[in-house]
């Protein structure tokens, strides 16, 4: 077993699906817009000092804060 | 002629407002719902010759969860029958482009029991992005019409006109069916439940979309990759965006000058005109030395304003403003800030009324909180005719430094305070307030897209005409309440003013008695009481009595400040002088130094960039904070901080 990605560890470019989150540390307005499990993530850019990041989800095209995607696991394709 | 009411609804960025905007043409007003400050717009449109139809543009929402003030209305109005803007049919608007995350509210309203009409828009991009749907089966499987239109290109509209019309004939069962038992193992836990719900529904949506589109990813690529590399790069994209804020206000203060002479001299004209034409008397006077003069205070700042709400929804309907909010995130975090408070920051300099609205989309309370409680320190356009006036007053014209003027740099001077004071203060209060909330941080990036004229020019126009009839309506009522204060008093003063002056100056006559007799009745007006009574406050300040009017006055809007001192110098003031002249002459009763030295002015500058001398702002952060704490501490504080650094100015300058 490698140690589990979650998004904040995907490098620029790099793409993922989204494995599992626990509902407290994700404001549900971010699920509604399609992070869900199953769900491919794309890293498109990161802002200086990594952070935010921003994301294409499942083809939404969204900003979230390291704090966030550091708590949603994900497995790199 | 019958009347429907038809709510359109849908994600932000789809491309609704402009639909409404096809939809309704230049019947639209916005209004407010009951109790709230959400914007509320409602038009006519007639959707054939027998039917109109009462159309409301609900707020952009992802959910029916309501997560803000602005999605709450949405679900108030669809969910409360006896709610009075209920529909009898509600549009769904959709992006083609990212339909499955479009259609997730569909299916929640479809839950509702509505008749509900999905409406297809930017269908003008389906073959650029080589996009097919089979609409047929959308429709059996949606259990809905659908509508394919594009409001950018004006086609479809009579399509879904003929939709709305036969709204009677929709099927109202909702077209996505929950299996209860699951969920409610969960039902004790409300945010497992909404993401097994979201799950859930996304599935639904997949399998429909499988069924029935399909798009060519060869054609997926757009501009967004393109721009995106150069508008948000960690040199360039600060690059682009310093230099557009910068050339916006250049531009602001540059092109609205013209107009705003012209407003200028043409309320002196109609002040003169009604004096001069108008039969004398009371109402006269109150016409002439209350009424217009105080319509003129709003009315010089729609130049600036107008041109500011032109290029902040310029930047905003382009895209670019969720770039700039990208960019500042991190940075502006270190002061206790979102990214997001940029928009309330920059807007800030207008007004801060919508500016502290537009603090509504940012997630986490204690950074709206404190950018809620720092917005009022930028140097809002309130500010710019006091600021303008003192400077005047107290730096010579021809002054330069590095040959640059130095009138203008300590104006800029001044707007760099008001910023840097801002953060300063949201960095203070970042480390005061201990308020633990998640960094709840989404933000949207759309496409990159021209604005429509239309939509920016619809904009413009019903924020301006909003601030103009709010703000208006306090200074009017100011303006009136100043002029009777003035002109009346207790005891018979004012009656005897004139056998009271010529008694004790008896060699004065015509004009001279004229003026003096203004200044006493003044003096003892309700105002000059008021005045002489906080005179031992503000003396320290450096100001008169007469000032010290004008600061009571200017607490219901700063720019009053002028206009109270024009009234004052000018009531009675038969020689052609202009306001400047006036308080350039004025003099201290007791040592006939200048009142308007520079130490006065340097306080009157620094009271006026940091006082929270604005009555709407106080009810707008009440409003938005839900109660008088924040709005009354955010009042002694900048108050307080005014007055402190006004005192050590003066003492130190003098």
């Amino acid at each position: 077993m490698t140690k589990a990605n979650t998004i904040a560890d995907l490098q620029r470019g790099e793409r993922a699906i989204i494995k599992s989150f626990f509902e407290l540390d994700v404001p549900l307005k971010l699920m509604e817009m399609g992070c869900i499990e199953g769900n491919y993530v794309e890293v498109l850019q990161r802002a200086p000092m990594q952070d935010p990041i921003y994301l294409n989800i499942s083809g939404t095209y969204l900003a979230i804060r390291l704090e966030v995607a550091s708590k949603i696991l994900v497995e790199k394709l | 002629m019958s009347d429907i009411k038809v709510a359109l609804i849908g994600n932000p960025n789809t491309g609704k407002t402009s639909l409404f905007n096809r939809l309704t043409g230049l019947n639209q007003k916005v209004g407010n719902y009951p109790g709230i400050t959400v914007d509320k717009k409602t038009g006519i449109s007639k959707i054939d010759k027998d039917i109109q139809a009462e159309i409301i543009d609900l707020p952009g929402t992802y959910s029916l969860n309501a997560s803000s003030m602005d999605e709450d209305v949405a679900v108030q109005v669809l969910s409360d029958t006896s709610n009075e803007n209920y529909p009898d049919v509600v549009v769904v608007v959709v992006d083609i482009e990212n339909l499955k995350r479009n259609l997730f509210i569909f299916t929640q309203i479809k839950d509702l029991g509505l008749p509900t009409i999905l409406a297809i828009n930017m269908a003008d991009q389906m073959t650029l992005k080589g996009i097919d749907i089979d609409i047929p089966t959308l429709e059996t499987l949606l259990k809905t019409k659908v509508a394919l239109v594009s409001s950018k290109q004006n086609k479809g509209l009579s399509h879904l006109k003929k939709l709305i019309a036969s709204y009677e004939g929709l099927d109202t069962a909702p077209c996505f069916v929950e299996q209860d038992t699951v969920l409610s193992k969960f039902a004790k836990d409300e945010k497992k439940k909404h993401h097994l719900e979201t799950v859930r529904r996304y599935q639904f949506l997949k399998n429909v979309l499988e069924k029935t589109y399909s798009q060519d990813p060869q054609n997926a690529k757009d501009i967004r990759t393109l721009l995106d590399r150069v508008l948000i790069h960690r040199v360039y994209g600060y690059l682009i965006f310093f230099t557009i804020l910068f050339t916006v206000f250049q531009a602001l203060f540059s092109w609205s000058a013209i107009p705003m002479d012209l407003i200028d001299a043409a309320f002196a004209n109609l002040s003169e005109l009604t004096r001069t034409h108008l039969p004398e008397g009371i109402f006269t006077n109150l016409l002439a030395e209350g009424i217009i003069p105080g319509v003129g205070g709003v009315v010089i700042f729609i130049p600036q304003i107008a041109f500011l709400f032109l290029f902040t929804s310029f930047l905003e309907e382009s895209g670019y403003m969720s770039r700039v909010v990208f960019l500042m995130d991190r940075i502006m975090r270190r002061f206790g800030l979102s990214g997001k408070s940029i928009v309330p920051l920059i807007s800030g300099t207008a007004c801060a009324i919508p500016a502290i609205m537009a603090a509504r989309n940012i997630e986490n309370w204690k950074e709206r909180l404190i950018t809620i409680l720092v917005t009022p320190f930028t140097t809002c356009s309130a500010r710019l005719p006091v600021y303008a006036i003192i400077i005047s007053l107290i730096i010579p014209e021809e002054a330069t430094l590095l040959s640059f003027n130095v009138q203008g740099l300590v104006l800029m001077g001044l707007y760099l305070l008001g910023f840097f004071t801002a953060i300063l203060a949201a960095a203070i209060l970042d480390q005061v307030l201990h308020i633990t909330s998640k960094s709840y941080f989404v933000v949207e990036m759309p496409n990159y897209k021209m604005p429509l004229f239309k939509n920016v020019a619809y904009n413009v126009i019903e924020k301006t005409k909003a601030f103009v009839f709010d703000a208006g309506k306090i200074i009017l009522a100011i303006s009136i309440l100043l002029w009777v204060l003035a002109s009346y008093g207790p005891g018979d003063h004012i009656q005897q003013a004139t056998e009271v002056v010529q008694q004790n100056h008896p060699s004065y006559h015509d004009e001279v008695l004229q003026a003096e007799v203004a200044s006493y009745k003044l003096e003892h007006s309700y105002i000059g009481i008021m005045g002489k009574l906080i005179e031992p406050v503000i003396k320290p300040l450096g100001y008169d009595w007469k000032i010290g009017v004008a600061v009571i006055t200017s607490f219901a809007a700063r720019e009053v400040f002028i206009g109270t001192l024009a009234t004052i110098y000018s009531v009675g003031n038969a020689q052609e002088s202009t306001i400047k002249e006036r308080m350039r002459n004025e003099v201290f009763n007791d040592t006939k130094q200048p009142v308007y030295s520079f130490a006065t002015g340097v306080s009157i500058l620094l009271f006026y960039a940091f006082a929270m001398q604005c009555m709407s702002t106080i009810a707008v952060v009440k409003r938005e904070t839900n109660g008088w704490k924040w709005p009354l501490i955010q009042m002694f504080v900048m108050s307080g901080l005014a007055y402190v650094t006004a005192f050590i100015a003066y003492q130190t300058l003098s």
